[in-house]
C-alpha cells in the first residue's frame, strides 16, 4: 500500500463540491447559478488534473490524517474510478448550464429550485467519494449521502406524485442500503478488515463469505434498479424536473454498479461461482428485455425514456457472467474478459451522455408543450430541430448503431459472450437492440409526421438545446478515443488485478 | 453456545422480520418502522462480532461503526418520515395504492 504515491486530489474531489454546496447556501436564492456555475467548471478542472496525474503515475492514494489501514481509511484513485469521476464532472456541468436556463422557463419554474445546487453539489461529493473510497464501510457512507441527496432532488417539485414516487424510492433504497451493511457487518466479523485491497487478499471461501455476497450483491441490486427490483425507478425518475432526471438516469444509479463492479473483482474474486455470475446475467437479460417492452408500450415521452433506462442498466448486469471462468476454462484462454470490461465502461459512458440528453430533450418538449405526452411529439423537426436532432442522436447511441458509443458497448458484449462460449445472451442483447429501436423509431416517426392540429409549441431558450445536443453527440465522440481508454484503463493494477482475482475465483468454483 | 452466537443468530432473525415487514405491510408508518427494525438488526449483528479470541478486550471498530450507522439510518428514517407526512398532507393518502 505505501509504494503508491501520494497526492493530494482525492479528498479535493470529495472536499470541493461538499464545501460549495454548503457556500451555495449563502447565496441568494437568484444568485445561486453563480456558485453553481463556476463550482462546477471548477470541478470539471479537478477531474481534468485527475486524469494528468493518473495517466503519469497510475494509481495514486491518499491517507488521509497519516492513519495507514488496517486503522486508517484511504482514499485510492486508479484509473477507473478517474473515468467515473471524469464522466460526472462533464455530464454534471452540462446539466448544470441546462438547469440553470430550465428554471427560468415557465415549467421550470414551478419546482422548488433554490435547493437544487445544494443537493446537486452534496450529491456531487458523495459520488466522488463513492469512486474514490477504498473502504467498504466508507462505501456504505457515501452510498447514503447519493441516496439521501437523491431522493431530496426527485421530490424538489412537491407535487403528490413526485413525492410518492420520492418515498418509494427511499424505502428501497434503505431496505437496499441495510442489506449492504449486514454483509459488511458479516465481512469484518469474519476477517476484521473493511480495508478492500486486504479484503481481497485474506477473505476466505466459505458459507459466511457466501452469505455476504449474496447479501450486498441484492443491496446494490435494489439500488442500481435491477430486475426485479427496478419497480422504484421509473415513478421516481420521470416526475422528477428534467435536470433531476437525468442526474438520476446518468450518474446515480452507475453508483451502484461502480461498487458491484468493484467488489465482484477485487473482495469476492475468492468467492465467486459460475453460477452466481449466471444468476445476475438472467436478471439483467430479463431488465433488458422487459424495460425495453415496457418502454414501447409509454405513451408519455419521460416514462418512456425511464423504462429505456431500466433496459440499459440489464445491458451493464450481463457483464458478470462473463467476468467468472466457465467450468473447462483456464486463466491463459480468458481472451474475452478485456472485451467483457470494456463493454461495461463503455455502456456506463455511452448510456450516461444518451439518456441525460434524452431527459434533457424530454424537459424541453415539457417547457414547450407544458406535457409530454407522446402523441404530440408531431411535427417536432419543423419546429424544434435540434432537439428532434438531439433525440435522434442519443437514440441512435441508445439502439447500439455504429459508430456510436453505444454500438462499442453491444459489440465489445457480443464479442466476450461468443469468446467465452457463453452465446446464450445475445439472443437477449439482439432483442433488446431491436426493441429500443421500435421505441425510438416510433418517436421520430412522430416528430417528423405533419401535425394534425396546430400544437402550441412555447419558445424555449436556445442553450438548453444546444446542452441537449452537446451530450448527445459526446454519446458518439466517446467512441473515438476507444483505443486510447482501453490503454489508460490496462495501465491502472485494478485492471490488471480485478481480472486476477476474478481467474483465481473462477478456478476456485470451477474445484 | 456462546452469547455472541445468540445474539448474531437473534441479529439475522430481526432483520428478516424487517425485511418481510417492508414489503407486507402497507402504511407508510410501518413500512418506515420496518425499515428501522431491519437497521436494528444490522447493528445488533456488528456489536455481535466485538467479541474476538484473539483479543481479551472487545473490538472497539463495530461500536464506531454503528454509531456512524445509526447517525445515516436516523437521518434516512426522519426524511422517510417528513415525506410520508407531506404525502399525507397534500393527498390524505397513507398508503403507495391509488385511490378508486
Amino acid at each position: 500500500m505505501k509504494e503508491l504515491p501520494a497526492s493530494v486530489l482525492p479528498p479535493l474531489l470529495v472536499g470541493v463540491p461538499m464545501l460549495l454546496g454548503m457556500v451555495s447556501l449563502f447565496f441568494k436564492i437568484k444568485r445561486r447559478p453563480i456558485p453553481g456555475i463556476i463550482g462546477s467548471v471548477l470541478i470539471g478542472v479537478l477531474a481534468f488534473a485527475a486524469v494528468v496525474e493518473t495517466s503519469r503515475h497510475g494509481t495514486v492514494i491518499h491517507v488521509p490524517g497519516g492513519w495507514v489501514p488496517p486503522l486508517g481509511i484511504v482514499l485510492r484513485m486508479d484509473p477507473l474510478s478517474v473515468v467515473f469521476i471524469s464522466l460526472t464532472a462533464l455530464i454534471g456541468i452540462f446539466i448544470g448550464l441546462y438547469s440553470q436556463m430550465y428554471f427560468r422557463t415557465e415549467e421550470g419554474a414551478k419546482v422548488r429550485f433554490p435547493l437544487f445546487w445544494p443537493l446537486w453539489f452534496f450529491l456531487w461529493a458523495g459520488l466522488n467519494g463513492l469512486f474514490l473510497s477504498n473502504d467498504i464501510f466508507n462505501l456504505y457512507v457515501t452510498i447514503e449521502v447519493i441516496t439521501i441527496c437523491a431522493v431530496g432532488l426527485a421530490v424538489l417539485s412537491g407535487e403528490a406524485k413526485a413525492l410518492k414516487a420520492g418515498l418509494r424510492y427511499l424505502l428501497a433504497a434503505i431496505v437496499g442500503s441495510m442489506c449492504y451493511l449486514l454483509g459488511v457487518a458479516l465481512i469484518y466479523g469474519s476477517t476484521g478488515t473493511l480495508d478492500m485491497a486486504l479484503l481481497g487478499q485474506v477473505l476466505e471461501p466459505g458459507p459466511t463469505a457466501s452469505f455476504a455476497l449474496i447479501v450486498i450483491t441484492l443491496g446494490l441490486l435494489i439500488k442500481k434498479a435491477a430486475f426485479p427490483f427496478h419497480f422504484w425507478l421509473p415513478p421516481a425518475h420521470s416526475a422528477a424536473s428534467a435536470p433531476v432526471s437525468a442526474i438520476l438516469s446518468a450518474l446515480v444509479v452507475k453508483g451502484g454498479f461502480y461498487v458491484m463492479l468493484r467488489l465482484w473483482t477485487e473482495v469476492f474474486g475468492v468467492s465467486l461461482t459460475f453460477a452466481a455470475g449466471q444468476l445476475i446475467g438472467v436478471a439483467g437479460a430479463a431488465a433488458v428485455i422487459w424495460g425495453s417492452w415496457q418502454a414501447l408500450l409509454q405513451t408519455n415521452l419521460k416514462l418512456l425514456v425511464a423504462h429505456s433506462s431500466v433496459a440499459q442498466l440489464g445491458y451493464l448486469l450481463m457483464i458478470f457472467p462473463l467476468l467468472v471462468l466457465k467450468p473447462g476454462f483456464s486463466t491463459d484462454s480468458a481472451d474475452w474478459l478485456p472485451a467483457a470490461w470494456t463493454a461495461g465502461i463503455f455502456q456506463v459512458m455511452a448510456h450516461a451522455f444518451a439518456k441525460s440528453s434524452m431527459f434533457l430533450s424530454a424537459g424541453i418538449v415539457v417547457a414547450a408543450l407544458g406535457h409530454d405526452r407522446i402523441a404530440s411529439l408531431r411535427d417536432l423537426v419543423a419546429k424544434m430541430p435540434m432537439t428532434a436532432l438531439a433525440i435522434g442522436i442519443a437514440g441512435v447511441s441508445l439502439i447500439g448503431l455504429p459508430p456510436s458509443g453505444g454500438f462499442m458497448a453491444k459489440w465489445m458484449l457480443l464479442k466476450g459472450v461468443f469468446l467465452s462460449g457463453q452465446w446464450w445472451w445475445a439472443p437477449a442483447i439482439l432483442i433488446g437492440s431491436l426493441l429500443t429501436a421500435g421505441y425510438i423509431f416510433m418517436l421520430l416517426r412522430l416528430a417528423f409526421a405533419p401535425a394534425r392540429e396546430e400544437n402550441r409549441f412555447r419558445p424555449v431558450p436556445i442553450m438548453l438545446q444546444v446542452c441537449a445536443l452537446l451530450l448527445a453527440l459526446g454519446s458518439f465522440l466517446i467512441a473515438i478515443p476507444a483505443e486510447k481508454l482501453v490503454v489508460f484503463l490496462e495501465n491502472g493494477e485494478s485492471f490488471g488485478r480485478g481480472i486476477e482475482t476474478v481467474i483465481k475465483g473462477g478456478n476456485h468454483g470451477n474445484e | 453456545m456462546e452469547t455472541w452466537e445468540i445474539y448474531s443468530l437473534t441479529s439475522v432473525v430481526i432483520f428478516a422480520i424487517g425485511l418481510g415487514g417492508v414489503f407486507l405491510v402497507k402504511h407508510f408508518l410501518r413500512k418506515i418502522i420496518a425499515t428501522v427494525i431491519m437497521g436494528g438488526g444490522v447493528f445488533l449483528c456488528f456489536v455481535s462480532f466485538a467479541k474476538r479470541d484473539t483479543l481479551n478486550f472487545p473490538d472497539p471498530v463495530p461500536h464506531a461503526l454503528v454509531i456512524t450507522g445509526i447517525v445515516v439510518a436516523v437521518t434516512a428514517a426522519a426524511f422517510a418520515l417528513s415525506l410520508a407526512r407531506r404525502i399525507h398532507k397534500i393527498t390524505g393518502e397513507e398508503t403507495f395504492e391509488e385511490k378508486e
